[in-house]
Order: structure tokens, then C-alpha cells, then sequence
């Protein structure tokens, strides 16, 4: 969501049932014909495979390519000289560290704010607690990117154009229905006893929630934290809008700009800077898996 | 339109009207249970509920990108909208928004994904893993770079062209003869991951035992598939068809950076078209008004697939 969040493409929706993978256990009387189902499903799966992985071969293959061109091809020889022409503060450095600052900026402020607000909206039965949710829930699903312009033209008389907070407080905006869906969910999973008994011996509801519910949903709060720190990672139409100043523009905009700028485009350059940009978001989505075990649904999907 | 409702304040000034009359302790109580949830109410109602509201405004202006009517923008009333109702260049991106999420999401990423999540089933584990790790990492990196990648698939001396001549086949200029095509083909690459995901786990949830007694009764594997496991997932396709619907919707990246729209408007949907019309025309409240009716379609989806859930909620 996300805006578009590449607010995803996708966006993991909540909703969804989440169920760890659970395969039914394997026929143990292997017949005939289930061996020939499976030679088919995997012939099958196996043509599925090649076509995905083709357009991700020519990223792995064009980034070692001393001569890379936009078809795929062995390359003649391996160089890693591409990695070291981006790898300068201009190119690589700058960008992806403000794109750590925009991620872990706005995953931080919409992991506060999301358990804040999950937290009454587990614990308290309110009479408007069904509507606000179905706000939240109607308000996650919405083409964020469909409204760029109104936010443009909103943070134009703002005066927020170019302002690094700025845009981290519409990215968080943005992640924050999502997140606090995720979020109530996890809350719902402690049990209420345990802060009852914090209760008895006196503590607040905030005192409670900080001291029995935080430590103990941390896993969620990870899951949470990296779902939106990936999506704002592999945004581009926000940054892309609201900031201008080269300085200031994630790797994700930066990328476009190397490669729409350059007339020439160096591929093997391109496809190691898309290489070394991504690496983060594959190495969170693993630890995210192993985090919450079944939880697959992180990731960017929204543009 | 229910986005009235984002900022929250509607509903919370509810509250006073209608709880019942209390002491003052109870509803010093109420406030401090609302009181965590005022930063989410104060952030989504600025920045999200405040485009949207903003977003209605403008397009009932003609506020352009710079020079005078920048800072002066006129109120033109429904002007934008007549415009856009009885502009070409409207409907055309709305056909082709229309062909882009009905071929790539609704056909393209279900059917599919729900082969995928069916076969990987039915195929050995380790061939299973492997192909369900290349679908979803096409799904996981960054947008931009999925575009990169299928920008050089398709191009004209890209790799597809390069297979099709090591088979003796014709190549084509797939970007610009038909720009559609590669980047519904693109979208579906990218996207099908997500209904995989959900299709494997609405599927791990059939209990095995009815599909065996059907065959036992002698259904063989399509009929089992149509008649038991499709109207028993059927909740997770239509929730799933929502979703793709929604996240189609707002596609951006992926069509700017293969095609720019083009060539001419070829490939233009409503996202690309708005963006144009505001930064490269500078026609903001034109713009805007595109970015309303789209904001309104995704909202209809929206409506749809909150009844869709509403148990989940109550």
C-alpha cells in the first residue's frame, strides 16, 4: 500500500489468513499414476520456474558482465568492476543511506503509533471500536498512488516539498492502516490475564503495555517494523514526488535518475546498483520469515 | 464518500452523543482509553484523510503547476470533470486500466497463482521450494527493480528477443508495438507471488479427506478440483481477486518505467495519466480530478472488500 506503497505492490493484507505453510503429509502408497502426477506437476512447475527466473538471471549475470547489454548472455569473463564504479558516495552511498533514514524513519514512527493505537482497540470494548476499524481496514485498501497529485499540490502550499520529515510522516500515514490491523491482531494474541495481574499490583494501562504487552509481542512488532521498512524501501512514487534535491532522494529515485539520465545506459552498472539495492529487502524478508515462522505475506507489493 | 470518516473525528464525536450519561470519573476514563489513539488519528487525518479532502477541492480548480494560477487557482466548479468525461485520452486510459487489471490481476495473477499453489501440491517438495522461491522473489524486490529487469526482458534487442531468434522465431518490438501486452505479461511476473501465497494457504486448509472420498466415488483430478477444492476456497479467491484489483489499481512504477505510458498514450492507464497531466502539462486540478475517479473506483473495490471481511471484524 503505498502509498503505494510500493506500498505495494502489494500489499500484504492482514486479512488474509496468514496460515504457516502446511502441507498435508505425502500419500504413503505410491502408485503409478501419482508418480506420473508428479512428473507432470514438475515439468509444469519447472517451464514456470525457467520463465521467472530468466529476467532474474539477467540481473545476476549483466552485474559481473563486463560488457552487459539488455539480453542476457554468459559473460565472457566475471568483473566485479561494476560494483566498484557505483560503489561511490554519489552513486550508492548517499542514496541508500537516505533510504534507511526514510524507511527506518517512517517504520519506527508507524510501529509507535500503530501499538498505541491497537492497544485500546484490543483491550477496551468501545461502541465506535467497529467502525473505526472498518475505517482502518477501507483506508488500507485504497491506490495511494492514485492521489500523488493532491499530495504534491497539498505539500506544495505546506511548504513541505523536499522536506525529509514531511514525507516521512505521509509515508507513515499511508503504512499506518495496515499496520494497525497487523498490529491489533498481535495485541489480541497476549493474553489478558497477564496484564491483569500487572493491574493488581497496581500498574497502569500504559505502564501494562509497556511492560507486559511490548516485551511480549516483539515478534510482532519485528514483523510489523520490517513489512513497512520494506515497503518504504522499494517506494519510488513518493520519494520520487515529494523529493527533489538530489541529496535528499533515496536509492530507490536515484536509480531511475542513473538510469533515465544516462543516455548510454551502462547495464552491468545498473543491474549492480539493482543488485546491491535489494539485498537488504531479500535479507529482511528471510529474517522476517524466520521471525514469525509462517507469516510470507511481507513484502512490497504497492508501487 | 466514506473517506469522510479517515480522520476519525466523525466517529469520535459520536461518542459524547450517544454513551450513556455517566459520572465525570467515567468519562475522564474514555478519554484516557482514546487518549493512545490520537497520534494514528492525527497522522491519517492529516496526511492521508487531508490529500483526499485536498484531492476534492483541487479538482473543482484549475490550479496549475507554476506561474499564476499556481498561486491563484480559480474555482471552475465541475469544469475538470466535464473535461475529463468528454476527453479521448479519459477513456482511453480508463479502457486500458480496465484491460491492465483485468488481465494481469483478475485473469492473469489468479489463474496463475492458483496453478502454482495447486501444482506445487502435487510435485516433489525440493521442485516445490525452489520455483515458490523464484515466484516470490520476483514479488519481493523493490518495484523499480522488478521494472529494470522486465524493461530489458522485453526490449527490442532484450532477451526474449534474443530466445525467440535462437529458436528461428520473429522477433518483435514488444514495447512499442505492443506495449499492453509486456506490461500486463510484466505485472503478472511480478504479482502472481502474492496469490500464491494466499491460494497455498487457503489450500493447506481443505481437508484432504473430502477429495479422496470423491475419488473413491470415482471424480477424477479436474472434476475434484472444480467441484470440491475451487467452491471450498472460493472465499479466498474472491477476497484475493479484491485485493489484486486494488493494488493494480494504483500501478505506477512499473508502466512509467517500461513504457513512460507510451508510445503516444499506448499505455497510458489513469496513474500514469493523472501524473502526466499534473507534472508534465502542469494541469494540477486536472490531475486531480483524474486521481479522484480512480481514488473513487478503488474505493467501490474498497466497500466491496470490507462486507467481504465483515465477519472478521464483528
Amino acid at each position: 500500500m503505498s502509498a503505494t506503497v510500493p506500498v505495494a505492490t502489494a500489499a500484504p493484507q492482514p486479512p488474509v489468513p496468514v496460515a504457516a505453510k502446511r502441507r498435508r503429509p505425502p500419500l504413503q502408497m505410491a502408485s503409478p499414476k501419482k508418480r506420473g502426477t508428479a512428473v507432470a506437476a514438475s515439468a509444469s512447475l519447472v517451464l514456470v520456474g525457467v520463465v521467472f527466473f530468466v529476467p532474474l538471471a539477467w540481473l545476476l549475470l549483466a552485474a559481473v558482465d563486463p560488457s552487459a547489454t539488455v539480453a542476457i548472455g554468459i559473460p565472457d569473463a566475471l568483473t566485479l568492476d561494476n560494483f566498484t564504479t557505483v560503489l561511490t558516495p554519489d552513486l550508492t552511498f548517499r542514496p541508500l543511506l537516505n533510504s534507511v533514514l526514510l524507511s527506518g524513519g517512517t517504520a519506527l514512527l508507524t510501529v509507535a503509533v500503530a501499538t498505541l493505537a491497537a492497544y485500546p482497540l484490543s483491550r477496551y470494548q468501545m461502541r465506535w471500536n467497529k467502525s473505526f476499524l472498518y475505517t482502518v481496514l477501507f483506508a488500507s485498501c485504497l491506490p495511494i498512488t492514485a492521489v500523488m497529485v493532491p499530495v504534491y499540490a497539498l505539500f506544495v502550499s505546506l511548504g513541505l516539498l523536499d522536506n525529509v520529515p514531511g514525507a516521512i510522516f505521509f509515508l507513515a500515514a499511508t503504512s499506518l492502516p495496515m499496520a494497525i490491523w497487523m498490529m491489533k491482531n498481535f495485541v489480541d494474541s497476549v493474553p489478558i490475564s497477564l496484564e491483569e495481574a500487572a493491574w493488581v499490583d497496581g500498574a497502569s494501562a500504559m505502564q501494562a503495555l509497556a511492560r507486559v504487552v511490548v516485551p511480549l509481542m516483539r515478534p510482532g512488532l519485528a514483523v510489523v517494523f520490517i513489512f513497512v521498512f520494506t515497503q518504504t524501501w522499494g517506494n519510488f512514487f513518493v520519494p520520487f514526488v515529494l523529493l527533489l534535491d538530489p541529496d535528499k532522494q533515496p536509492a530507490a529515485v536515484s536509480i531511475y535518475n542513473f538510469f533515465g539520465v544516462n543516455g548510454a545506459v551502462a547495464y552491468g552498472q545498473l543491474a549492480a546498483f539493482s543488485l546491491i539495492y535489494t539485498l537488504p529487502v531479500l535479507a529482511l524478508y528471510l529474517l522476517v520469515q524466520r521471525v514469525s515462522g509462517g507469516f510470507a505475506l511481507a513484502g512490497g507489493v504497492k508501487g | 464518500m466514506a473517506t469522510l470518516e479517515l480522520d476519525g473525528s466523525t466517529s469520535q464525536g459520536r461518542v459524547p452523543d450517544t454513551r450513556p450519561r455517566g459520572t465525570a470519573k467515567e468519562a475522564a476514563r474514555t478519554a484516557g482509553r482514546l487518549l493512545p489513539l490520537t497520534p494514528a488519528i492525527a497522522l491519517m487525518g492529516v496526511f492521508l484523510a487531508g490529500p483526499i479532502g485536498y484531492a476534492l477541492y483541487g479538482s473543482l480548480t484549475n490550479a496549475a503547476l507554476s506561474g499564476y494560477r499556481a498561486a491563484n487557482p480559480e474555482f471552475v466548479g465541475i469544469d475538470n470533470y466535464t473535461r475529463l468525461l468528454t476527453s479521448g485520452d479519459f477513456w482511453h486510459a480508463a479502457w486500458l486500466t480496465l484491460l491492465f487489471v483485468g488481465l494481469s490481476a483478475v485473469v492473469g495473477q489468479n489463474v496463475l497463482g492458483m496453478f502454482l499453489a495447486v501444482v506445487q501440491n502435487h510435485a516433489p517438495k525440493p521442485v516445490a521450494n525452489v520455483v515458490g522461491a523464484l515466484v516470490v522473489g520476483a514479488w519481493v524486490m523493490p518495484e523499480i527493480v522488478a521494472a529494470f529487469a522486465l524493461y530489458a526482458f522485453f526490449a527490442s534487442d532484450g532477451t526474449l528477443n534474443a530466445g525467440l531468434e535462437a529458436v528461428g522465431l520473429a522477433p518483435a518490438s514488444w514495447l512499442i508495438d505492443t506495449p499492453m501486452l509486456a506490461v500486463i505479461l510484466a505485472n503478472v511476473w511480478r504479482g502472481t507471488a502474492f496469490s500464491m501465497l494466499v491460494f497455498n494457504a487457503a489450500l493447506a486448509e481443505v481437508p484432504p479427506e473430502i477429495g479422496e472420498a470423491a475419488q473413491i466415488d470415482g471424480a477424477t483430478a479436474l472434476q475434484r478440483f472444480f467441484r470440491i477444492t475451487l467452491p471450498m476456497v472460493r472465499r479466498a479467491i474472491s477476497t484475493n481477486m479484491m485485493l489484486t484489483t486494488l493494488q493494480t489499481l494504483g500501478t505506477f512504477t512499473l508502466i512509467f518505467v517500461m513504457t513512460s505510458g507510451g508510445p503516444g498514450n499506448r499505455s497510458t492507464t489513469l496513474p500514469v495519466l493523472a501524473f502526466q497531466e499534473a507534472f508534465k502539462l502542469a494541469q494540477i486540478g486536472y490531475g486531480t480530478a483524474i486521481a479522484v475517479v480512480t481514488l473513487a473506483v478503488g474505493a467501490l473495490f474498497a466497500v466491496l472488500y470490507v462486507r467481504v471481511l465483515k465477519p472478521e471484524v464483528d
